[in-house]
């Protein structure tokens, strides 16, 4: 790990930070909430006093430097308080995930040790104690919301209030104490430790240094210019790495403010009180939103769907060269003005993001039609790549170079080296120190120059420097001729498809690649219905000629699209069949969340995939098929296969 | 037993806010309510419960004022209370909710809670039509007590909504809500569990417990649901065919021989 000094003198820590914010911008609000229908909000001066009151009742309480102090709760300005606090009295914050199980939560408060626990209301107070056997570590809990803890034995209960007063009263005896802890911080010292979900396994302890996370903040917030005025609305998991970023370093950094909502189910609606000029959410958010849109469009009266159709096309064409400041003729820029002034505003202030001026989404890959929507109404929405070990930040988009189809260029003091298996590795500044208690974990995924392996394999283009990402790393394989073979990434260019519910594609160690299809019965029924086709069942709409028409020439323009890629061409479809049942996680050919069980699906359709490589124009096939209340069934079809046209690379 | 006691989780039950003597009800030739005598204490919750047609809402009527009875008489606080108008008795300190929910459906959430404060509003007409001074001030104290009743019983979401929109279980709530914002000493709720599933039950049992314990107001109810009855109330008085059939701890009415037959039905001698 590079021991070099990257952090600026004297801003170093959070409580160097939080102290420098109460002087410099002592009036500038720092936090906001809304309680009783009314924002409320803390400028920087109170904050620091709130925090600095938190922590030293922390330390009459008999909190220990090193300790682990959990937090769970939603976002709430006292928690992210309760988390500086930590920091401040030389301890170390775990935020946890409010909605995780009982037995979650017993693994992560033991493997992290935390003696207290800062609990937002009774709700997570009585979880906390429901597994107290199993986690003798905890001594001190503090909460936040007094409702219905008056009968509560208090003899280890504390109000937040009381804490806060505790430590105001003592104020002589622990401001000196707190300030020997805070002047023995420094740079290396661990910022904060966030508990990764592991799809497999056990959570891992990710433990970031303040190097990790300041270093993060300020080169993220200057790659978006991030400043004083700035506004954000902290609605995402506090657990979730990228909300500290966000709600904590690039905060407590650049001085922007950060909003609560005032619960859960009010989101959408502060969304719009606050309109947020930096956004982050997850593909799924927007796909939500555009849908949500669409319905209500379809029920709006006939001018203003004309309309909307209308100045949608227009900006779908002009919107994103416009964000991007390529030129765009006099004709269209005025035409944009008026869509703008009749369409575009009033949906973007409908919806709370009127005032974004940098948007994020990254998790997964994003529909392009989706993002497009987006960027054509002029919101600047913008993906990353990611992850909790690099503290966020691996890449990220520059304006003006914004695609549906990358995750960016490396972040400012990111390096990026692609292995001989196609996995993406990264070294930066905010690289992890280790996995708490873990140093197995950490050497297999850390090497011993820095170098951090994500589990993606991707590459990088060469014509713009952009990174892709293609597929997880172990999913990728090679085809017969050696060339790279990434299913994913063509499945998921073909779910874009509204009339493709799922996809499988097959081409490991085999000359071309071939795939099964799921039609969406929604969309596709729709299509029957308008079209006056008669069916009785997805297998028989499934099997319908003018269906697989209908397919094919979408598996057509997705080869058309993967020709274009030097890397992948290899993968463009030979031949397909479209299946004659629904893959079902109740016969375990999907997971619960609806991932596609690669290997039980080939297994299962074993004869089906020796017919689409054999030759065969039609196949037989029998499947058992399980009905939900554990019945066995079978379903025998005849299906079709078709060739597909590839393109010439 | 004493004049205060403390229950076993904590709280303290003061002396008798209100006493029913000798209520005796008739409509005509019916007789609703025979001669029934019982209690309510401070900051305890109170069920009254039987069977279709026992006279529970005729005796909740009757502590509200909305019915007169012909005989007995009405102690609150330690005082006989002479025959007066509902919103009288409003003015006192009692407020409910109704067992078919009575809210201005045209209205918002936060506007029928705010109906809830009138009886605390004291600028007339004049001040409200200039607006300025007394009235916005009185509105913003006024809202502020409501916005504390929103987020009590976790409304936030339907502020602004109009109640005639929202589902059934969500508008009983918005109807406690708008009892609360009386901020009365004596809540009474009628049926307030009525039609909902279980789910909305667990939550109004522990809005009913939340506003015991929170507040201290002393909770009249009358339900159908026995297990819920059971689980939150201090006190029980069942009523059968207009009189009263036990009265005691859920413990002593469950085990009280003439409250079993009523409910499971043995054949009355006469009707």
């Amino acid at each position: 790990m590079e021991q070099n000094k990257v952090l600026p003198d004297g801003l170093d820590t959070f409580p160097k930070l939080l102290a420098r914010n109460a002087v410099q911008w002592a009036e500038l609000p720092a936090y906001r909430e809304k309680e009783y229908g009314i924002w409320q909000s803390w400028n920087w001066a109170e904050v620091a006093e709130n925090v600095n009151a938190l922590a030293m009742g922390y330390v009459a309480l008999g909190l220990n430097e090193g300790d682990h102090v959990a937090i769970i709760g939603r976002n709430r300005p006292y928690l992210y308080w309760a988390m500086l606090a930590a920091q401040s009295a030389g301890a170390i914050p775990v935020p946890l995930y409010q909605d995780a199980n009982a037995e979650e939560m017993a693994y992560v408060l033991g493997h992290c040790g935390a003696r207290f626990v800062i609990a937002e209301d009774q709700e997570q107070v009585d979880k906390v104690l429901e597994i107290s056997d199993q986690t003798p570590n905890v001594e001190q809990i503090i909460y936040f919301d007094k409702r219905g803890m008056r009968k509560y034995d208090h003899t280890s209960l504390n109000a937040y209030e009381d804490v806060q007063a505790e430590g105001r009263a003592g104020n002589q005896r622990l401001a000196p104490i707190l300030a020997e802890r805070q002047a023995r911080l420094d740079e290396n010292s661990t910022c904060v430790m966030l508990y990764t979900s592991g799809t497999t396994g056990k959570p891992k302890g990710v433990v970031l240094s303040n190097t990790n996370i300041i270093a993060s903040s300020i080169a993220s917030s200057e790659f978006d210019n991030l400043a004083p005025g700035d506004s954000v609305l902290a609605y995402l998991p506090m657990a979730w790495v990228g909300d500290f970023i966000f709600s904590i370093g690039q905060c407590c950094w650049t001085g922007f403010c950060v909003a609560c909502p005032e619960s859960p189910e009010t989101m959408q609606h502060d969304l719009r009180e606050i309109g947020p000029t930096y956004f982050f959410a997850p593909p799924r958010f927007f796909e939500g939103l555009l849908t949500n849109v669409m319905i209500r469009i379809e029920d709006a009266s006939k001018l203003k769907k004309h309309w909307f159709h209308k100045y949608m096309d227009h900006a779908k064409r002009v919107g994103p060269d416009l964000l991007d400041g390529k030129p765009v003729s006099f004709m269209d820029r005025l035409k944009y003005r008026i869509g703008d002034f009749l369409i575009y505003s009033p949906l973007k202030n409908t919806l709370g993001l009127s005032k974004v001026r940098v948007g994020y989404t990254a998790g997964e890959a994003i529909g392009p039609e989706i993002f497009e929507f987006y960027r054509a109404l002029g919101i600047n929405l913008k993906q990353l790549y990611g992850q909790t070990e690099a503290s966020v930040f691996i890449t990220q988009q520059p304006d003006g170079e914004v695609r549906a189809d990358t995750v960016g260029v490396p972040s400012p003091g990111v390096e990026l080296k692609i292995g001989d298996n196609g996995e993406v590795f990264y070294r930066s500044p905010g690289t992890f120190v280790e996995y708490f208690k873990n140093p197995e974990s950490t050497k297999d995924t850390k090497d011993a120059e820095g170098w951090v392996a994500t589990g993606d394999a991707g590459f990088i283009e060469e014509s713009s420097g952009h990174l892709r990402i293609i597929d997880r790393a172990k999913d990728v394989g090679k085809m017969a001729d050696g060339t790279m073979f990434a299913p994913k990434f063509v499945e998921n260019k073909l779910k874009f498809y509204p009339n493709i519910l799922e996809a499988v594609v097959f081409g490991d160690g085999r000359d071309n690649c071939t795939a099964f299809i799921n039609i969406d019965l929604g969309a596709v029924g729709n299509w029957a219905e308008r079209n006056n086709v008669a069916y009785t069942s997805y297998q028989d709409l499934a099997a319908h000629p003018d269906v697989y028409g209908t397919i094919q020439e979408h598996i057509e323009e997705v080869n058309k699209s993967i020709a274009k890629d030097s890397m992948l061409s290899g993968c463009q479809i030979n031949r397909f069949l479209v299946l004659h049942k629904e893959l079902d996680a109740d016969d375990g050919e999907m997971t619960r969340t609806r991932k596609v069980r690669r290997k039980i699906v080939a297994d299962k359709y074993d004869d089906l995939i020796g017919a689409l490589y054999d030759g065969s124009a039609t196949i037989a096939t029998e499947t058992e098929v399980t009905y939900e209340d554990g019945r066995k069934g079978s379903i025998s079809a005849t299906l079709e296969l078709r060739d597909v046209k590839m393109v010439a690379a | 037993m004493s004049d205060t006691y403390v229950t076993e989780d904590g709280r303290t039950i003061g002396p008798p806010v209100l006493e029913m003597k000798n209520i005796t009800l008739r409509f005509g030739g019916v007789t609703a309510i025979k001669d029934i005598s019982f209690d309510i204490r401070e900051g305890e919750i109170r069920a009254i419960i039987g069977p279709n047609g026992a006279g529970k809402s005729s005796m909740l009527n009757v502590i509200n004022g909305f019915y007169h009875p012909q005989e007995g008489e009405v102690w609150f606080h330690g005082k006989k209370r002479k025959p007066m108008k509902p919103y009288k008795i409003a003015h006192q300190g009692i407020a409910r909710t109704f067992q078919n929910i009575a809210l201005f459906k045209g209205m918002s959430t936060l506007d029928n809670i705010m109906t809830g404060r009138f009886t605390h509003m004291k600028t007339n007409l004049f001040w409200q039509a200039i607006w300025k001074g007394p009235a916005e001030r009185e509105e913003i104290e006024n809202r502020e007590i409501v916005e504390k009743v929103i987020d009590f019983l976790e409304i936030q979401a339907i502020r602004k909504t109009h109640v005639g929109a929202l589902p059934y279980g969500l508008q009983k709530r918005v109807e406690l809500g708008r009892a609360l914002a009386a901020q009365p000493k004596l809540l009474l709720l009628d049926e307030p569990m009525a039609g909902m599933n279980v789910e909305e039950k667990e939550d109004m049992s522990r809005f009913i417990l939340d506003v015991n314990d929170e507040f201290g107001t002393t909770i009249a109810l009358i339900e159908h649901d026995m297990s819920v009855v059971m689980d939150i109330s201090d006190r029980v008085v069942v009523m059968d065919y207009g009189a009263k059939i036990g009265d005691g701890t859920p413990d002593e009415v469950r085990n009280n021989q003439d409250v079993i037959d009523a409910y499971l039905g043995v054949a009355h001698e006469e009707n």
